[in-house]
């Protein structure tokens, strides 16, 4: 028995220093074979799936169904941009004649701390709501967050309104710009390489975070209230201060998500949080597996990178075909989408990698019921 | 010794009075039946006791200290654990974690503790599933303790919500028709696990139907009739109230 437990460990660690590997050597191999449009967008996946994976923690273990995530994202990506931007130099020109130019590395807790903190303000009064109900009212914060980003540019110009703010300065750490080609022991490294590894690392915070949560007393406890609210009160589970834990630690994670996309993409504007991503969100969690970790990552990854290869591969296809473009890629993208979510909730309810319960008690269902 | 003491406890639904002036109170180590005919007001007042509804006049008094509209997790720390009349288990979730959720209010690990998996949090987790497979043993579930509590049969459920109410450590246990459903081998065997709880020392308030369990098992029996409660005594006495005669059997007694 010690022997199998030890072999067993022994078979993790090597599988984890394997895809270790393959995360770290991934960048050049996209680079080299898809080239480096082809990274920008892998490392834009890994910010969705921080997103997918906060949001997991709301929905999938605590089983709060939050319509309006996106905010969250968009509080943290703000966050960066104000506080790393010359754009509140117009608003106070006394105050901040060059704008401000916080480091990295303070925005980044303070973004997170701060989505937390909305994340309990907005769900401090949808705590006895459950189901489609509180999905309509997260709906209406997602929104409200938004239409406020559009117009706080009056009167006083926080936001920029419609235009967003522009010219946000990369991300820095310890006076090492992610912005530049750096020279790290000797290996040349792009710019999008830096950010994948940046990206990489919380990533691997957030999935750390979840697992370590989902096995504990907290996790227990989330998913007792998902199952039956009223008997996890009656176990003693303090119902509120969990649900808001939950509500926290899933924004804490799209604020982090957040600072980092407006740090890489330099512009942040309303229009990157509108409904529609808080439901692909959605969507790549119940797609890959609600609750299950590595479901959740798969959802994300096929999500983000799906549209892309529609549209590196329908635009030459109808070219090819037909000599002109027929069907705009941005309206098939939607049209296989749905069909893709008709048929994973036909043929596989729980996800396309549902945790090893959820698989269990799906395939337990079709056992004849015992009755005693 | 009084465990749990309720004076004049009133609960209304919109006009209907589902309590009226209720009081009774339990002592320690004590089987406590509460009867009446369908209607009556026992799982109302069960809910009372155990927090989920709150009363709208009367005194709360458990383990010697005041309660005033408490929470149902407030009462669940303070040492009242319950099961429901239909069942409430955690349906996707195994039996041995079904279990360890009954010992939250028993643990203490936070979030920072769990993040960083230091030694206090994994000693009180081995704990936690220790324990959590020696009450399953206790109840007598025989399946695996991996089972997801859902793919149990109704009466391996019905013990399941025992063990995870025991989980709790609790003062009183207040079981809600445990008995409802089960056969006469199933009633017996859940006759002695009860007897059995009781010499652990737990208190135990039941609401039955089954009045040959309760009769059999209870040292003092309350019998609630449109929410007032019309006698309560030793089996014996209640047995022969001309006033729980006349409320089970509609005769007209005055």
């Amino acid at each position: 028995m010690p022997n199998a437990h030890e072999a067993g460990i022994f078979k993790r660690q090597r599988r984890r220093i394997l895809l270790a590997a393959i995360l770290l050597v991934l960048p050049f191999a996209v680079d080299g074979i898809l080239g480096r449009g082809w990274l920008r967008i892998v490392d834009f996946a890994m910010l969705y799936i921080m997103l997918a994976l906060g949001l997991n923690i709301v929905v999938g273990y605590a089983g709060l169904l939050d319509l309006g995530y996106i905010a969250f994202f968009a509080v943290g990506a703000y966050c960066y941009a104000l506080s790393a931007s010359p754009h509140l130099a117009l608003a106070f020109p006394q105050l901040f004649p060059d704008g401000v130019h916080l480091s990295f590395l303070i925005v980044l807790p303070a973004a997170a701390l701060l989505a937390g903190g909305m994340g309990v303000l907005l769900g401090a009064p949808t705590l006895k709501l459950r189901g489609d109900y509180l999905a309509i009212v997260t709906l209406g914060f997602g929104e409200i967050i938004r239409i406020f980003m559009n117009n706080l540019n009056a009167p006083v110009n926080l936001t920029n309104g419609p235009q967003g703010i522009s010219r946000i300065d990369p991300i820095s750490i310890a006076g090492l710009s992610l912005n530049a080609t750096q020279r790290i022991f000797g290996i040349t490294l792009p710019s999008v390489h830096l950010y994948f590894y940046l990206f990489l690392c919380f990533a691997g915070l957030v999935v750390f975070v979840s697992q370590r949560l989902e096995k504990s007393r907290i996790g227990r406890a989330w998913m007792a209230i998902r199952e039956d609210e009223i008997a996890a009160s009656a176990m003693g589970i303090n119902t509120r201060n969990l649900k808001l834990l939950a509500f926290a630690m899933g924004a804490a994670s799209g604020g982090i998500s957040g600072t980092l996309f407006a740090g890489f993409q330099g512009f942040v504007s309303p229009e990157s949080f509108s409904l529609m991503e808080s439901v692909m969100v959605l969507c790549m969690v119940v797609l890959g597996g609600m609750g299950h970790i590595y479901g959740v990552i798969l959802g994300g990854l096929l999500l983000a990178l799906l549209p892309e290869l529609l549209r590196h591969s329908v635009l030459p296809m109808q070219q090819a075909l037909f000599g002109k473009t027929i069907i705009d890629p941005e309206s098939l993208r939607m049209l296989l989408f749905g069909i893709a979510l008709i048929l994973v909730m036909l043929y596989r309810p729980a996800g396309l990698w549902p945790s090893r319960v959820r698989r269990r008690e799906l395939s337990s269902d079709e056992r004849p019921d015992e009755t005693a | 010794m009084k465990l749990l003491e309720l004076s004049g406890i009133g609960k209304r639904f919109g006009g209907l009075n589902a309590l009226t002036d209720v009081s009774l109170h339990i002592g320690r180590g004590e089987i406590y039946g509460l009867i009446g005919p369908n209607g009556a007001g026992k799982t109302t007042l069960f809910n009372v006791i155990t927090g989920l509804y709150q009363p709208d006049s009367g005194e709360f008094n458990f383990n010697g200290k005041r309660y005033r509209a408490a929470k149902p997790h407030v009462l669940a720390g303070a040492g009242i654990a319950r099961t429901f009349q239909n069942i409430r288990l955690f349906a996707n979730l195994t039996a041995l974690e079904n279990v360890m959720i009954g010992r939250h209010v028993r643990t203490r690990s936070g979030v920072m503790g769990s993040i960083m998996n230091s030694r206090a949090m994994r000693l009180e987790e081995k704990a936690c599933r220790d324990k959590a497979g020696e009450l399953l043993n206790l109840v007598g579930l025989k399946k695996p303790h991996q089972t997801l509590a859902k793919n149990l049969s109704y009466g391996e459920q019905r013990r399941l919500e025992i063990a995870r109410a025991l989980a709790m450590e609790p003062l009183l246990l207040a079981l809600d028709e445990p008995a409802a459903g089960m056969n006469a081998t199933e009633t017996e065997n859940l006759k002695e696990l009860i007897e059995g709880i009781r010499n652990a020392g737990i208190t135990v308030l039941l609401i039955e139907h089954d009045v040959k369990l309760i009769m059999g098992l209870c040292d003092r029996v309350a019998v609630l009739d449109y929410g007032r409660k019309i006698a309560e005594g030793v089996p014996d006495e209640v047995r022969n109230d001309p006033q729980v005669i006349s409320a089970y059997l509609g005769v007209d007694g005055e």
